[in-house]
């Protein structure tokens, strides 16, 4: 860890303000952070502590949810509000991590983690993520966990949130605060970015900017579900999750939307599998087609050939189970 | 009895029981302590003066040369105080020969002695400095470059064909064994099986990372660093750092896990002594858990092949088990991988082999039940393809197979249960409903099977000595530099010496890890609780004849003139057949300062009479999701025959322990290594996957009312280890009974039964 100073916030303004002096970071739980900085992959000169800022609020104006910034995991998880009308983004807090990490974890922070790349992690291999230039080391080496959309030759990396895959399908979009003072609100969709051949940028955000809130517009019609698959029961990162929200009527799939976690660099919203699937019969054929449709573009590299039939069956079977048993059968 | 243990005392109250404290489900002693951070683990003493901290720098290449070491930076950075380097260290003994000598853990371990790099993370500098924070960015500030060795390997199926015959393997075992004519046989028998399986490195990763501290006073080194067996970390570091023992003091009093891991000195005991030296103040170093993955044990990558050769009723006439397993140009290693199935089975004909195959990585080691639990693995998951390919139950294979003595020594069996542990297990895991056809049990979504398998472990005993003082107010003190990595010593031992002397177990206590005590085996082998238990009941028989002696000869006392051998220690008091006095006012009149009484014996017998193992059965049932593979454990059961039971809580978790770290072995560990450059990719426990509580539902373990007269005075067998052997292939058995797939490649992940599960629309 190299030497740092630290702030308190009181304010979010002046908290923007400050993270945009060159080398500060903001750091809410510091459950990523932290780790990254003892690794000396994260560098900060300054950090500037926002947990104490007035963003814990879950709030309902106009149908529509704010969840503060500083809310944390668990608390998101567990509240009425998420439970009954989101329940998709219930489930994927609760998928993801520790009950002691989910207490620590903010919403903000959530959304920002970094990538869980073995390589990214080790300062002694080539990652362009970290140290841009310098190569990938996972596109030649053990490359499991990897993406199998949207990557590229310079950067394979998958996006770890599971909440930030709810949250697309719901069609998020996120609150923030400008260094000068001004507030925008971005779509998910907008947050994040493929690596292309600028890996290291990860996300629009601009240098200070600090989300404040996650807004979630009236939850779509339809069942919501969250499904991960992982390679132990609990405490594992998704190989492959699915966050579906299916509306069928008189036996037809009204509207879907569905998002895929674990295989690229961002959540990936799979709107190819959403068209297939509008207008179609709730049936098991319209399901495969739908997940194939999703899987179309998949491109694997070895470690990770076993994650495309691997996300076209837990699409399929979890586009069964949202849409109902009798679509199912 | 012709068979009772030789060094049995004239009086076994370990045997009596007449308090009942053996076998009790005694809370652990030290348990207060632990979950109150009161336990003081080797990180944690503050030390005797100004402590610095050390941080050690990793080579970043698999195998080659350091060229050039540039360590101004580091020693310029605020607070550092040295930078140790191979060119400046302490002077310290040439590396042990590679070939083990008599004790692989009693040997030289010098660290930064050379610019050669052996493999990828091997210590190249050591960063010493006033906080932890500052050694450890310092540590980024050392600036190495290397010369890389463009010949290393690191792959082992691709140095398979180099594979060389070792002149033993681990435990002093023979490297080949052979009876019959293995080749005549399996080539007409007229069921054969002819299978190979690979199994990952696995590391040991205890929860307490290694971790010490060390200070010197004048010549004399203390050393405060998790070790399961004192003695030997003390000779290790004296001769390393070539001082007298007696100026080396080790402390471990409390040991957060080990698994083997602690057996070996690593480099932060020896690091921390180098470094203190240096500064001349104290210094702790602690690895990192990435650094723990290069730097502590790990169980080698291997190959095993297993042919089995049976008669159409499922006699078995042929047995072959040959293993290519990891070892290092600088240390060999060979897991004993081929000798379970020296044990299990009868057959006329058999051949057991081990071959090493050279890899530029660090050296492999003991993790928990080396050997028998790679071993198991082949052996066990070859018997249940053997019983498909005869089309019967696995478990009446096994029992039809169930041999007179012991396959490989021909020795009677001192005691041996394993038909009565698949038969109560059978009985309670309801056997009977596991579906004949695999692939055939339905819950939801979830493709249920069954699995079985065996399990077994050596029963060893080595030398060790105890003391026990009691006083006059009646209360005793147990000494000896025993270990408790986690395991129950301080509580089994506590039982034993208040069993033997007669006093509540709350008036005893024991005094653990230091080598000022009296010299034991320590900690591993699963001979922890036999070796040291058996010096403490000595010693507490020792302590019987003195008192004895005193009221013999004291015409005051009741017992004037009863014959010492039946004068006992009950309830308190001193007792011969009516007769008694009580015991604190013996020692007020006869031993006013108290009695010491001293207990040591030389271990299992050189030329034993009988063999001695703990066998079980392990029983398995997992669901494995139709749609993704996911393979989750629903239940286990493990049912062993291991003597007698010091304490019922200890040894259940011991054996649950040991049953959670095979579903590991079975499902999820796997340490992968970069073919490129010889690291260790998934290296912190965010990736390396340990299971967790999500993963271990019902599992429940039970032990026989087994007798064993022979191996140990106590009549116990030792739990440490058997729990984790058989586990992986009865879990790999259960996922073919489940799914119909046969995975010979461990661990066994959702992506190796992807493949053979139904279409993603089967209902
Ligand atoms: C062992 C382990 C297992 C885990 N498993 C899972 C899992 O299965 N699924 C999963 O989804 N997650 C998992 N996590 C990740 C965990 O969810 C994240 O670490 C956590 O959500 C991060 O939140 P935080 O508040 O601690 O972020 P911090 O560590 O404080 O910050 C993370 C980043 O976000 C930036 N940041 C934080 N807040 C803001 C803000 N308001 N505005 C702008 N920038 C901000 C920080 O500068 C930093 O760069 C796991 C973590 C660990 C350590
Ligand atoms: S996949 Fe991305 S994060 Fe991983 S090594 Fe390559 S560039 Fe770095």
């Amino acid at each position: 860890m190299i030497p740092f100073t630290y702030e308190r916030a009181t304010d979010a303004n002046d908290a923007a303000k400050a993270a945009s002096q060159p080398g500060a970071r903001f750091i809410a739980g510091g459950t990523n952070l932290l780790d990254l900085m003892k690794l000396e992959i994260e560098k900060p000169a300054h950090l500037v502590d926002i947990t104490r800022l007035p963003l814990r609020e879950v709030e309902i104006t106009n149908g529509a949810v704010r969840i503060g910034s500083q809310v944390p995991n668990s608390e998101l998880a567990a509240h009425p509000l998420i439970r009954e009308r989101y329940p998709v983004l219930s489930r994927a807090l609760l998928a993801g991590a520790s009950g002691q990490l989910r207490n620590k974890a903010s919403t903000g922070g959530n959304l920002l983690q970094r990538t869980r790349c073995y390589y990214f992690y080790d300062t002694s291999k080539a990652c362009n993520k970290r140290e841009p230039g310098s190569g990938c080391a996972a596109l030649q080496g053990f490359n499991r966990i990897h993406a199998i959309l949207g990557a590229s030759d310079s950067c394979i990396a998958v996006h770890p949130s599971d909440m930030a895959v709810a949250l697309t399908a719901l069609e998020a979009s996120i609150e923030t605060v400008l260094p000068d003072g001004s507030t925008r609100t971005l779509p998910i969709g907008e947050l994040y970015r493929l690596p292309g051949d600028t890996p290291h940028i990860e996300t629009n955000l601009r240098p200070g900017e600090l989300i404040t809130a996650v807004v979630l517009p009236a939850p779509p019609a339809g069942n919501q579900t969250y499904r991960k698959v992982r390679d132990r029961a609990s405490y594992a990162f998704a190989l492959v999750s699915v966050a579906a929200i299916v509306r069928v009527e008189a036996g037809r799939v009204r509207d879907a939307r569905i998002a895929l976690g674990g295989v690229a660099h961002k959540p990936w919203r799979a709107l190819d599998a959403e068209n297939a699937l509008r207008g179609k019969p709730a049936s098991m054929e319209s399901f495969v087609n739908a997940a194939q449709a999703a899987l179309a573009p998949a491109k694997s590299h070895g470690g990770n050939d076993f994650k495309i039939p691997l996300a076209q069956r837990v699409l399929t079977r979890t586009l069964a189970d949202v849409a109902g048993t009798e679509a199912a059968a | 009895m012709t068979n009772r243990s030789p060094i049995s005392p004239a009086i076994n109250p370990v045997e009596e029981n007449r308090q009942g404290t053996i076998g009790k489900a005694l809370d652990r002693v030290d348990g207060a302590l632990k979950v109150t951070g009161r336990a003081k683990y080797s990180y944690e003493y503050r030390g005797v003066k100004d402590t610095t901290y050390g941080f050690i720098v990793g080579a970043t290449i698999g195998k080659g040369r350091i060229s050039a070491i540039d360590t101004s930076r580091a020693l310029a950075a605020p607070r550092v105080l040295a930078v140790l380097t191979y060119q400046n260290a302490p002077k310290q003994a040439p590396l042990h020969p590679r070939e083990p000598g008599a004790n692989r853990y009693d040997r030289s371990e010098p660290f930064l002695f050379s610019a050669d790099v052996r493999y990828f993370g091997e210590p190249v500098a050591l960063v010493v400095a006033e906080t932890f924070e500052a050694a450890r960015h310092a540590a980024g500030l050392v600036s190495v470059r290397y010369v890389s060795d463009e010949q290393a390997q690191f792959d082992l199926r691709a140095n398979q064909s180099r594979a060389y015959k070792p002149k033993g393997v681990n435990a002093g075992m023979k490297t080949d064994t052979s009876e019959g004519d293995f080749d005549a046989a399996f080539g007409s028998a007229p069921v054969k099986i002819d299978v190979s399986y690979y199994l990952p490195y696995e590391h040991n990763m205890p929860m307490e990372p290694h971790a010490a501290q060390a200070v010197w006073e004048d010549d004399r080194l203390t050393v405060y660093s998790g070790q399961q067996i004192s003695a030997t970390a003390q000779s290790t570091l004296a001769k390393t750092l070539q001082i007298p023992v007696e100026n080396v003091r080790v402390v471990t009093p409390f040991v957060g896990g080990g698994f083997g891991s602690k057996v070996p000195v690593h480099a932060q005991a020896v690091l921390a002594a180098l470094g203190a030296k240096a500064v001349r103040r104290p210094v702790k170093v602690a690895q990192t858990r990435p650094q723990m993955f290069a730097n502590t044990n790990h169980r080698p990558e291997c190959l095993q092949r297993m042919r089995l050769g049976a008669s159409k009723d499922g006699i078995l006439t042929a047995i072959a088990h040959d293993v290519w397993t990891q070892t290092t140009p600088f240390d060999e290693f060979i897991e004993q991988t081929a000798a379970f199935s020296r044990v299990l089975y009868a057959a006329p004909n058999r051949l057991h082999r081990h071959w090493g195959v050279i890899l530029d990585l660090p050296t492999s080691d003991i993790m928990r039940a080396p050997g028998e639990e790679p071993g198991s693995v082949a052996q066990e998951c070859a018997m249940d393809e053997l019983a498909v390919a005869l089309d019967m139950d696995p478990i009446e294979l096994r029992i039809k197979n169930e041999p007179q003595d012991d396959p490989e020594t021909h020795l009677p069996f001192s005691s041996r249960s394993l038909v009565e542990c698949y038969r109560e297990g059978a009985q309670r895991f309801g056997w009977s409903n596991r579906p004949k056809r695999p692939g055939t049990l339905r819950d939801g979504r979830w493709l249920v099977g069954y699995g079985a398998a065996s399990a077994m472990f050596p029963t060893l005993m080595r030398p060790s000595a105890a003391s026990v003082r009691l006083s006059a107010d009646g209360t005793a003190v147990v000494q000896t530099d025993m270990t408790d990595i986690g395991t129950g010593s301080y509580t089994v031992l506590t039982q034993v010496a208040a069993e033997s002397l007669g006093l509540p177990a709350n008036k005893v206590t024991v005094q653990l890890g230091d080598t000022r005590l009296p010299k034991s085996a320590g900690s591993g082998g699963s001979f922890g609780a036999a070796s040291s238990g058996s010096a403490v009941l000595l010693a507490c028989e020792d302590a019987r004849s003195r008192i004895a002696q005193l009221v013999a000869n004291d015409r005051r006392s009741p017992l004037a003139g009863a014959d010492v051998n039946t004068i006992a220690l009950r309830d308190g008091s001193v007792v011969a057949g009516e007769k008694s006095e009580s015991l604190q006012a013996v020692l007020s009149r006869l031993a006013p300062s108290g009695i010491e009484g001293k207990g040591e014996h030389e271990g299992a017998e050189k030329q034993p009479k009988y063999s001695s193992h703990v066998f079980g059965a392990q029983f398995a049932e997992v669901g494995v999701d139709i749609d993704t593979g996911e393979i989750r454990v629903r239940r286990m059961l493990g049912v062993f025959g291991s003597g007698r039971i010091l304490n019922a809580k200890t040894a259940r978790s011991q054996l649950i322990g040991g049953m959670i770290m095979g579903i590991g072995a079975g499902l999820t560990e796997e340490s992968v290594v970069d073919l490129r450059d010889g690291s260790y990719v998934n290296h912190d426990l965010a990736e390396y996957h340990v299971p967790v509580n999500a993963d271990t539902p019902r599992i429940e373990a039970i032990c026989l009312d087994e007798k064993e007269p022979y191996a140990n005075p106590l009549g116990i067998k030792g739990l440490g280890e058997v729990g984790i052997v058989g586990v992986a292939a009865a879990l790999a058995n259960a996922v073919y009974n489940a799914t119909g797939v046969r995975v010979r490649e461990f661990p066994i992940t959702l992506d190796k039964v992807l493949g053979g599960l139904p279409e993603a629309t089967a209902t």
